[in-house]
């Protein structure tokens, strides 16, 4: 069970996430109040089927099939589809007109469409929010206790109120398909399900089970919920026949469905279900109050430790369910109700939300695409991101060389990607074939055959300016015109790379993070030279292998590597003045940051640390300096490289702790912490303020395009803490003029370092300026 | 080939050869031309250039349900049994014989290559060589097809082409963990290692290896495939019910009529007289609606009367150049034509084989649907032959998927596997492609057709079909 804050970072949800939000203002105000005034109105079912825009239904006979199927838009919304449901429902129930009713889709993809976060931001208060709330859930829980059996057919996302609305129904069929996936993701943007998720699933997958997926808000497949209970009956997706497996598959599950309906109306299934022993037994432990409430504590603990108090959503949740289980549902219901009133208007749901749309804007293309399609990739460099780049590529269908110069290094390249796909067959996340298909997609090899008929080379080779011009030289040599020579690195400039190169305009970079499978941020880096084809074409690569893109300008450092290693030198000072590592590391993790700059520095390699950080200084001058780098520098010498030499900063062995050797080089190094800005705060806002300033300067020299580009890149990129939605929605929330204030306290014993830049001063000189104006989706292109 | 080229039939025999492929050449004219005479519209599909192959003559062993009668054979008593049946139907030279192929899916380990095997025991000469071959439910049409491709190239004059599986027995093995130990056993050179090794034995490496019953590339069973195939063609439960209603009152209708003259008496040892296919029981709609689902569960459609069941069984064909057929003075029955094996997904598309190889076929042989006088389909479940049949008769599928231009068509009811079919004759996998083309043959013999097709769908996503033309009579 792990909680948001990973997850976020992590985010494997797709789609999912959309629907967080609720039913919103269309209950209060439209057309008639909720769920009542029914039996007033003279209305016929039938002169109901033309008046309805957002879902549409019929009778198969005994059963009234409901699907959501919105006419007017593309996308069906979920507010408006809700209250028209509800009509339907009430006169089903008034008029008593079907048997049993069926809810599908009428668009596959998705059981239930999402609401549009940006309706949540229209609310201002959270009395709004809360009333909205209930009125779904009464809706819900009508649907509960409804006398005629309700069957949810599932297709596709079945997320948020999607899965609330699923659970409130009396019997679930879901499709085996790979896009039926099922959870409560609300938690990843702050939030809670707010229409009796809290106080369904308890109930129906069991405490631990709920609290699982509630504090998770992972996807669970259509096996895996059949498995929990979450679903009832599974239906195998189609193939081709003599319509499109979507469409045809689709009227299956609907076929189904109502034979399903009229079995549960005619009671040959039974409405309460036999639980197993299993299940039995456990309601019986869970029965005892000291079991639940040691449940409770260990959870809470667990979630203060992963979460560090910086979200309160995990604990609202908590605490709504446990509202419900030990006070009984109508206080359940209050809670959970008036909670999510009250997160929606917290800054940290405010920003998750932001992040979220950022990162959807970010997985599309604004490029448009390239002139000639990548097919064929070749990787130089067999290393660990060499192999990461590989593993991603080939998984999505590209036809990939992954070329080293040494049988070894390329025979360990290839191993790491089987590896990796072996591992989900191990898990039965994949079928053997399905391994082998994909494997045969990668060759590998210690020539340059086979590169004349690549599309796109991407060198992930040792970052050092004479091997890059040496490969680049002989890429060109062999390579055809509309060739594209992409090179990662996380600071090289690119410029320089393509300074050697035939053809500049075909040279770009592209910042993988390690490790490539893992991390979803992909920084692509211009050049002036760089033409407009060339860009659309990598950018069209990272998509397709799944990345969040980024595009930024050539310079040192770029974007991520710039800020974090402006927080890096910073923290290097702390600890000349006395500061641990640890407790460096601290300051940064406890204020949302995923891992400390030590930690980091250690996994990345403190040579290659040293490196970059060297490179930064010279070129940004005193204003980027901090801490001495000879003491970097004397680690390197001494072999202390980090996680691959077992030692660096810490000690790895079984547990990890500070390295002595680093301190004794530290005696060399010591100097007087200034008394007036060594608390705990202020060291750590000295750490921020120096990755934020430097962020914001990224903005003001046109490195990145837009505010939200920086935040994506920092949260995705180096980890800035997701809670705070990146430098600059920080700013907005924090105050511009505060940070100002912060840093000249800074300046005074420091300098230069602390200068806020200019973006900065403008921002708190005006406190209308906000990065963000209403909306959080502008992007500036 | 060497020693094929060596045989003695042949040398010895190359002094007559010409006078003998004369009289065979002019024989063979005028048939065409009777044939011409008999059919009137309908040409033979004999084209200049290519060599004129004949079935003389296919039988089969009764095919039983797996676990009856033939419980306590081996998979090559069943193929001997169908040769010697050949041997005896024919009355063939044991030693005129070229070569032996056999078709099997199941292998049992000690008879992997079970044509030599049984040709050994049924009192072929130990000089005809013998090759096994496997392709699912189409090895041996594969069989076959190899046997044609012998002859076609010139390297053999006359062969036999077969197919057995023997379901009663499957060669279950111990877990790799098991196997693997043993395998070191046998290595450990002292007491100790050995000790070690028996040591290192747990509980689960006990638990032993069922022949997969899953396609290996998707871990579906063929059931739930078919299952799905169904649906996404709509076919219903009544439809797939009727459909096996009808292949199993047609086959009790043919085997009282003794229309199926292939199959030949086996005496089991230890046991009786076995003269008749015993899975043949026509039910009623009322009897088969009652049976649930066998694959999936609770809303599936194929149930175990819908589909085929495990069969024992072994089938054998006479192919022979036209030309040594007569000159040894037989009548063939048929011309084997136009083949053609195609393949295609094996998720979604496991079963659609003959929807595939049918157009393709026809175009080959230049034939239309209606042209085909008899049509026999491989029926592995009744809602495969009906999601097949709704396949072949869609402009939309043929255009999106098979990328023609317009449907082929469905065979006439009236045409198709009248003498029952694999879902109540039953389905040996290996030997079923060779029942199709001899039942072909009878049927365009004893209806007086022209022109018979066969198509076969099997494991792997793969397909078969093949033109057969009546010999003239």
């Amino acid at each position: 069970m792990y909680v948001a804050v990973d997850a976020l970072l992590k985010l494997q949800v797709e789609m999912a996430v959309t629907r967080a939000a609720g039913v919103f203002s269309k209950f209060a105000t439209g057309k008639y109040p909720l769920l009542s005034g029914h039996a007033t109105r003279v209305l016929s079912v039938s002169s109901h089927l033309a008046a309805y825009k957002h879902i549409s239904f019929e009778y198969k006979e005994d059963v009234a099939v409901i699907r959501f199927n919105d006419q007017t838009s593309k996308v069906n919304k979920q507010s408006l589809q809700l209250h028209e449901l509800a009509d339907v429902l009430g006169d089903i129930w008034l008029y008593r007109s079907s048997k049993s009713v069926v809810l599908i889709s009428g668009k596959p993809g998705c059981f239930l469409a999402g609401a549009d976060n940006n309706m949540l931001q229209s609310c201002t208060t959270s009395e709004e929010v809360t009333s909205l709330c209930e009125e779904a859930q009464k809706l819900f829980r009508r649907i509960e206790q409804s006398r005629v059996p309700i069957v949810a057919a599932i297709h596709g996302s079945c997320l948020s109120r999607g899965l609330e609305l699923a659970t409130a129904c009396h019997y679930r069929i879901a499709t085996k398909s790979k896009e039926t996936v099922l959870g409560t993701p609300e938690v990843m943007l702050g939030l809670l399900p707010g229409a009796g998720g809290t106080q369904r699933l308890p109930k129906m997958v069991g405490l631990l089970g709920a609290f699982d997926m509630l504090l998770s808000g992972k996807n669970i497949t259509a096996d895996e919920a059949k498995k929990m209970g979450l679903v009832d009956q599974l239906v195998d997706p189609l193939g081709p026949g003599l319509k499109s497996p979507e469409e045809r598959t689709m009227e299956y599950l609907e076929e189904v469905a109502v034979g399903v309906a009229n079995d549960l109306a005619s009671k040959k299934i039974p409405l309460t279900r036999e639980k197993s022993f299993r299940l039995k037994l456990w309601d019986a432990v869970m029965g005892l109050g000291p079991v639940r409430k040691m449940i409770y504590s260990t959870i809470t603990k667990r979630v203060q430790k992963q979460t560090k108090n910086l979200y309160p959503a995990p604990f609202q949740i908590i605490e709504c369910v446990k509202t419900g289980i030990e006070q009984g549902s109508d206080a359940g219901y209050l809670a959970e109700a008036q909670s999510f009133g009250k997160l929606v208007m917290t800054s940290e749901s405010k920003a998750l939300i932001g992040l979220h749309n950022g990162r959807l804007l970010c997985k599309k293309n604004r490029f448009g695409p390239p002139e000639k399609e990548v097919k064929k990739l070749a990787i130089l460099g067999a290393g660990l991101m060499g192999a990461g780049i590989a593993q991603v590529s080939v998984d999505k269908g590209f036809t990939t060389i992954l070329k080293d110069t040494t049988e070894d290094a390329i025979s360990k390249g290839y191993e790491k990607v089987y590896k990796s796909f072996d591992t989900k067959v191990k898990k039965k996340a994949m079928i053997s074939f399905e391994r082998d298909a994909i494997m045969s997609n990668l060759s590998i090899q210690t020539d340059y055959s086979g590169f004349e008929s690549a599309d796109m080379v991407i060198e992930a080779v040792f970052e050092d300016l004479n091997i890059k011009h040496k490969v680049l030289k002989e890429v060109e040599a062999v390579t055809p015109p509309h060739f594209i020579f992409a090179t990662n690195t996380s600071a090289l400039p690119i410029r320089d790379i393509a300074a050697v190169s035939k053809r500049p305009e075909k040279v770009i970079g592209i910042h993988y993070f390690s490790p490539v499978d893992k991390m979803q941020l992909v920084e692509i880096i211009t050049t002036d030279k760089t033409s407009k084809d060339t860009l659309a074409a990598a950018v069209s690569v990272a998509l397709k292998q799944g990345k969040i893109v980024i595009t930024v300008k050539d310079g040192p450092g770029f974007y991520t590597t710039r800020c974090m290693g402006s927080l890096f030198m910073e923290s290097l000072r702390l600890l000349q003045e006395g500061v641990t590592a640890t407790k460096s590391d601290f300051l940064a993790t406890s204020f949302g940051f995923n891992v400390g700059p030590f930690a980091v520095t250690d996994e990345v390699g403190v040579d290659i640390g040293f490196h970059i950080s060297e490179m930064l200084c010279k070129a940004f001058g005193s204003r980027y300096e901090g801490g001495s780098l000879e003491i970097v520098k004397t680690m390197v010498e001494k072999g202390l490289k980090g996680c691959k030499s077992g030692k660096g900063f810490f000690l790895y062995g079984k547990t990890k702790s500070v390295n002595p050797e680093v301190e004794e080089i530290l005696k060399n190094h010591q100097v007087t912490a200034p008394s007036a800005i060594s608390s705990e705060y202020d060291m750590q806002y000295r750490l921020l303020s120096r990755c934020i300033n430097e962020s914001l300067m990224c903005l003001q020299e046109g490195i990145i395009a837009s505010p939200l580009e920086g935040d994506i890149g920092a949260v995705f990129g180096y980890g800035f803490p997701p809670m705070h939605g990146g430098p600059f929605r920080f700013v907005d929330t924090f105050g511009a003029d505060r940070l100002v204030s912060l840093m000249k306290r800074f300046e005074d014993v420091y300098g230069n370092q602390f200068t806020p830049c200019q973006l900065l001063l403008d921002h708190a000189k005006d406190p209308s300026k906000k990065f963000y104006e209403s909306s959080p989706s502008l992007l500036q292109y | 080939m060497a020693s094929m080229l060596m045989n003695p039939i042949r040398s010895c025999s190359v002094s007559s050869s010409w006078a003998v492929r004369f009289g065979a050449r002019s024989l063979s004219t005028t048939a065409q031309l009777q044939a011409q005479v008999q059919t009137k519209s309908k040409k033979t599909l004999a084209r200049p250039g290519v060599k004129n192959i004949v079935l003389v003559e296919g039988v089969r062993t009764p095919f039983l349900l797996s676990g009856t009668t033939y419980a306590d054979l081996m998979p090559h008593d069943l193929a001997r049994a169908a040769l010697q049946g050949l041997l005896n139907r024919t009355g063939i030279p044991k030693d005129a014989v070229d070569y032996i192929i056999y078709g099997t899916v199941i292998q049992e380990v000690k008879t992997s290559n079970v044509a030599r095997e049984a040709a050994l025991g049924a009192g072929f000469s130990d000089k005809i060589p013998a090759h096994t071959v496997t392709m699912a439910c189409i090895s041996s049409n594969q069989a076959m097809t190899s046997s044609v491709g012998l002859i076609a190239a010139g390297q053999c004059d006359a062969v036999v082409a077969g197919g057995v599986e023997f379901m009663s027995d499957v060669p279950i093995r111990h877990s790799r963990k098991m196997r693997k130990t043993m395998l070191s056993l046998n290595k450990a050179k002292t007491l100790g290692q050995r000790l070690s090794l028996i040591g290192s034995i747990r509980l689960a490496h006990l638990s032993p290896e069922l022949p997969a019953v899953a396609e290996f590339s998707t871990a579906e069973t063929m059931g739930h495939s078919a299952d799905r195939l169904a649906a996404a063609f709509g076919v219903s439960r009544v439809e797939q019910d009727e459909f096996a209603l009808r292949s199993h009152t047609l086959a009790k209708k043919a085997q009282d009529e003794g229309l199926l003259q292939d199959v030949i008496s086996f005496k089991v040892p230890g046991r009786d007289i076995v003269s008749k296919d015993n899975g043949i029981r026509p039910s009623s709609m009322e009897q088969m609606a009652k049976l649930k689902p066998a694959f999936v569960k609770p809303h599936g459609t194929v149930t175990a009367a819908n589909s085929s069941f495990l069969t024992d069984g072994a089938s054998a064909v006479l192919i022979m150049s036209e030309e040594k057929a007569l000159a040894m003075g037989y009548k063939p029955k048929a011309y084997l034509r136009d083949f053609v094996y195609v393949s295609q997904d094996p998720k979604d598309q496991l079963l659609l084989g003959p929807t595939y190889a049918t157009p393709k076929v026809l175009e080959r042989a230049g034939l239309s649907m209606s042209d085909i006088d008899v049509f026999e389909f491989h029926e592995a479940f009744a809602g495969q032959i009906m999601a097949n049949l709704k396949a072949m008769d869609s402009d939309w599928f043929a255009q999106t998927y098979m990328g023609r231009k317009s449907k082929v068509g469905t065979p006439a009811m009236e045409k198709f596997n009248l003498w029952g079919g694999s879902l109540s004759l039953g389905h040996p996998f290996g030997a079923t492609g060779c029942r199709l083309a001899t039942t072909v043959a009878n049927r365009l013999r004893k209806e007086g057709g022209q022109y018979g097709l066969i198509a076969a769908c099997a494991a792997g996503g793969q397909g078969h079909a093949m033109v057969i033309e009546a010999y003239p009579q």
